[in-house]
């Protein structure tokens, strides 16, 4: 079981645990945070080299390090675990949130109790990303969400109890029906007579699921995943939950566990019922299309920080299921460079909130100003977050949206040319304005908050960022950066999961 | 009469002996030994239950045998079954030992365990019975004695209150369901479950279905079924807490395991045309309904009350399934609910006799003052609300995998509900976690030290809900016990 290196991502936050539990003192928690996550990122980073190898030596399997292991045997449940790029590429991401949070979150009451709630959301994250068995990959989702209700509930701030249970029960609320999808799923994963199966890649070869299943368990599994991708009209635990978060909460959340929404409405419920998917997109594109709309407005109006943060993300997060549906390559690959990409960024955004929050102790953009002058270092990572935010060429957002909105307009045409109305092409239409909608915010946000005259005097005599903060956001903008000036890095990593067979099932470009 | 008949019912014979000890302990020793009669019963308990596991390990033992002319069958399924009633039995045991060394037992802690073992023995018999007969003898042999139990704490208005409550409402249910037989006497000329289920095959009267409907209710009552729920609260609320604790799991467990015995064994033949629909009704109501009032409840007896009414219908899932997925789910269900119950309980137990507190509103900030018990308690509430990788989200799934196999449209409504409702639930679960976890008052109840039997009692149970879910062989072992158990040749369509 030990031989298979995609075990030790939820091993290590496993042990994790078990030496949390031995702390005496903040030093030692400290300590094992810190070593955990440096292990985390060296093990994906050396996951990935591994990868890159088998892939340039010619592995054509759809997944790679696939290994399972019987759980009850039964009902056919595995512990199996595989990965492509896509899941590469989001576990890079989940380990270099890991790390920037613990790094933001060095100086937390209850240290104890704080970063094993953390580590046990991030071992569900993990567990997550590895599995490629259903039943395994929901128990991992699960277990990812439930320790935000303490979290909030305990170290936020705010409307914490309220937002707390608004959060978990709507994210369980959305689980409760993919639970549901998933067992329809597996009732029908495999032709009638033979064995059935929970594991992904078997479904998919199988592709047994008959067309009337697939029209009611896509949108089950869909809108079960959606809610935790916030989309309309699920997204509303998503402002109020990041608001009272604390802030490497918010980073992880928003950062992280917002991207299993994506991964799993793109790895479940298109990868196994790409039919219903196609037939039933349309009404999906309608919500996602207003959440990244609807989204991008509520941020302009909004005058705590955490909140327009909060509804930027349901924008964004929006257009990664937004560009989902067009399933088109180009769509798709935009979709997961712009999870990479709002991953990154948002947690920079909520990290920088925090420690703007953690000086000033207010979050209301009117009572601050001029900050540039008196924190330096944080206003210009904030203008970067900001940039790469609002599309900068250079920066992780330009390329992801300029991919999906490419790959969108195609799709759009295509089915515009083909006679097969123009419901995608007026979609994109719409969701390109938020380029437009998120630079207001951005600069508004920006301009009154980093520029113009310090409101409040008090504020003069606030220090500048402490050595983790500088190394917390320096990771994560270094992350962003590489992104946007080596996209075809990434592209080539995720472009594999694309050309197999799923696609040639619908006839899709 | 071949007396060797008597060997196929080890296990009631293992009770019955462990009866007898603890009956010779309580008359023939000297009252200062007396307070040594509690961890006696115990370990009794404890060899009888490690008699019973070895005995589902022997395949001679375990094989399916009928007595007394076919009026008394066991098998490996009802072995199991039993197992995990005893091991109930064993930790509510543990979990009282402190109660029962208590000031006020001191002249009654022989009966106690007395009538606790002999309602066991009606349990047994209720679950193994194939004939109505033994089945009343059992129904009335397990519910009676409970009464007493009730009233045990003598001195408070509240527990002769809810004695008198669940005297009533049983001697009620047991009235009804004998009218119910009466029906089905008159349809099928006959008792044996066997025959009766011959006869009813050609038979499509109004009479079997009123007479489904009043053997339905009067098992209902004792699962508190809704519409049949009302005495749970005020008797959970009134009797001792480790009445109450038994009340709500092995009592339920032992119900539900007969229920679905009868259901299939008996009126299986009618199973698309009659009783799917009652049944249905009643899970539909009893999940929500027993939600529903429990976001209300304070008191924190009467909070599991309603809580345990809705696992009640989750429970009731594995029947409507009614394939050998269902009776393993099932099964799986009521072995998990033992131990997060019994958790809750522990907790709920210990801080009673320590302050006498039993309001949620007092377990605000116990994570404070009592760290421990506070865990064990958000452990156990995670685990009855289905959150992983507590053993409670394994046997919702599994249970709802059962329930969906091969499953009609309108099934696949019914456990939307479910869920939906699990969700309701996880609300007021998540309610006692905010009170001792988030909750900023000064805590009412200081930090204490429980006493070492509600301690071991409490492991155990943490333990249960911790590993029962991740080790697959139990629910793997249900399923193949179940599947090539003659249970599994009822189930037609």
């Amino acid at each position: 079981m030990f031989s298979n290196i995609l075990i030790y991502f939820v091993v290590i936050p496993l042990l994790m645990l078990g030496a949390l539990f031995l702390c005496r003192n903040i030093k030692q928690i400290r300590a094992v945070a810190v070593v955990g996550s440096i292990g985390l990122i060296a093990l994906s980073v050396y996951l990935l080299v591994q990868y890159l190898a088998l892939r340039a030596a010619g592995a054509t399997a759809p997944m790679l390090f696939c290994d399972s292991w019987t759980w009850f045997e039964p009902l056919n449940i595995h512990l199996a675990v595989g990965v492509d790029g896509i899941s590469i590429a989001m576990i890079l991401l989940s380990s270099i949130i890991v790390f920037a949070g613990s790094f933001a979150s060095w100086t937390i009451a209850q240290p104890k109790e704080f970063f094993l709630w953390l580590i046990l959301l991030s071992t569900g994250v993990f567990g997550f990303f590895i599995s490629i068995d259903l039943f395994t990959m929901f128990m991992f989702y699960e277990v990812a969400l439930i320790p935000m209700y303490l979290l909030i509930g305990v170290w936020g701030s705010g409307n914490k109890n309220y937002s707390a249970m608004k959060l978990t029960l709507m994210l369980m609320g959305g689980s409760a029906f993919l639970m549901l999808g998933l067992i329809g799923i597996y009732y029908h994963s495999a032709p009638e007579g033979s064995q059935l199966t929970w594991n992904l890649l078997e479904i998919v070869n199988n592709n047994a699921i008959p067309h009337g299943w697939q029209q009611f368990l896509f949108p089950m599994t869909f809108v079960g995943f959606g809610v935790l991708g916030a989309m309309f009209p699920f997204h509303t635990w998503s402002p109020d939950g990041h608001a009272s978060a604390p802030t490497a909460v918010s980073m992880l959340h928003a950062g992280v566990l917002m991207k299993l929404g994506g991964y799993g409405c793109f790895r479940v419920a298109i990868y196994t019922m790409p039919q219903a998917a196609h037939e039933l997109s349309w009404i999906f594109l309608i919500l996602t299309g207003i959440s990244v709309v609807y989204g991008a407005f509520c941020a302009c109006v909004k005058t705590d920080l955490k909140y327009i943060n909060a509804y930027s993300s349901v924008s964004h997060c929006g257009l990664v299921l937004f560009a989902i549906l067009m399933l088109n390559t180009t769509a798709m690959t935009g979709a997961i460079m712009q999870m990479l990409s709002h991953g990154l960024m948002t947690a920079l955004f909520f990290a920088l909130i925090g420690m703007i929050y953690g000086r000033t102790h207010t979050r209301e953009i009117t009572k601050m100003g001029g900050l540039m002058q008196i924190m330096p270092y944080l206003s210009v990572c904030y203008v970067i977050a900001g940039m790469a935010s609002l599309g900068l060429p250079g920066l992780s957002g330009f390329v992801a949206e300029m991919s999906i909105f490419v790959g969108s307009f195609q799709a759009g045409m295509a089915d515009f040319l083909g006679g097969n109305g123009s419901l995608r092409l007026v979609f994109t239409l719409v969701a390109c304005c938020s380029i437009v909608i998120t630079a207001v915010y951005i600069l508004r946000v920006v301009g009154k908050l980093l520029f113009g005259p310090v409101q409040d005097d008090h504020h003069r005599s606030l220090t500048d960022a402490t050595w983790w903060e500088r190394l917390s956001t320096v990771t994560l903008i270094l992350c962003v950066a590489a992104i946007g000036c080596f996209p075809n890095f990434f592209s080539d990593l995720i472009k594999f999961t694309f050309s197999p067979d799923i696609f040639a099932v619908l006839g899709m470009n | 009469m071949d007396y060797s008949q008597f060997l196929a019912m080890k296990q009631e014979i293992a009770i019955l002996i462990v009866f007898l000890l603890v009956f010779i302990y309580d008359t023939f020793m000297p009252r200062s030994s007396q307070k040594g009669l509690p961890v006696f019963t115990t370990i009794l308990m404890l060899a009888a239950t490690a008699f019973g596991i070895a005995g589902s390990f022997c395949s001679c033992c375990s094989a399916a045998t009928e007595a007394f002319a076919g009026m008394y069958e066991t098998s490996a399924v009802i072995i199991a079954i039993k197992n995990i009633l005893n091991i109930g039995m064993v930790i509510v045991l543990i979990q009282s030992i402190k109660w029962a060394n208590g000031e006020l037992m001191i002249m009654r802690r022989g009966e106690f365990y007395e009538l606790l073992l002999v309602t066991l023995f009606g349990m047994y018999l209720m679950i193994s019975a194939r004939h109505f007969l033994v089945f009343v003898i059992g129904l009335d042999c397990a519910s009676l004695p409970l009464a007493a139990m009730v009233a045990f704490d003598k001195n408070r208005y509240e527990s002769h209150e809810a004695a008198v409550k669940y005297m009533l409402t049983a001697v009620f249910s047991s009235a009804i369901f004998m009218m119910g037989l009466s029906f089905v006497y008159a349809l099928s000329g006959s008792l044996y479950f066997s025959k009766i289920y011959v006869a009813l095959a050609s038979e499509h009267s109004t009479m079997l279905i009123v007479a489904l409907a009043f053997v339905i209710s009067g098992v209902g009552f004792k699962l508190s079924l809704v519409p049949f729920h009302l005495w749970t609260a005020d008797v959970y609320q009134g009797a001792p807490t480790s009445v109450t604790s038994y009340l709500s799991v092995i009592s339920k467990g032992a119900a539900a395991f007969a229920f679905m015995v009868i259901l299939s064994q008996v009126f299986g033949i009618c199973y698309s045309q009659v009783w799917e629909w009652m049944l249905y009704a009643l899970i539909v109501l009893t999940i929500t309904i027993g939600n529903l009032f429990a976001i209300r409840q304070r008191n924190m007896k009467r909070f599991l009350a309603f809580s345990s009414i809705s696992q009640a219908g989750y429970i009731m899932l594995g029947i409507i399934a009614y394939n050998a997925l269902g009776v393993a789910a099932m099964m799986f269900y009521i072995l998990v609910y033992i131990f997060s119950n019994l958790a809750a309980f522990g907790v709920i137990g210990a801080i009673e006799n320590a302050t006498g507190k039993v309001s949620m509103d007092d377990y605000r900030g116990l994570y404070r003052t009592n760290p421990r018990l506070a865990f064990t308690m958000m452990l156990a509430m995670f685990s009855l609300a289905g959150i992983p990788p507590f053993a409670g989200f394994f046997s919702k799934f599994f249970i709802f995998t059962a329930a969906l196999q091969g499953a009609s449209p309108a099934i696949y409504v019914l456990v939307l509900i479910a869920l939906i409702n699990t969700i309701i639930s996880l609300y007021y679960y998540l309610l006692v976690v905010k009170a001792m976890f988030i909750s900023e008052e000064q805590c009412v109840i200081p930090t204490f030290r429980s006493s070492c039997g509600e301690r071991i009692g409490m492991w155990i149970s943490l333990a249960g809900v911790m590993l029962l879910g991740l080790v697959s062989c139990i629910y793997s072992y249900l399923i193949i016990t179940a599947a090539n158990s003659n249970i599994a040749t009822f189930f037609i369509r």
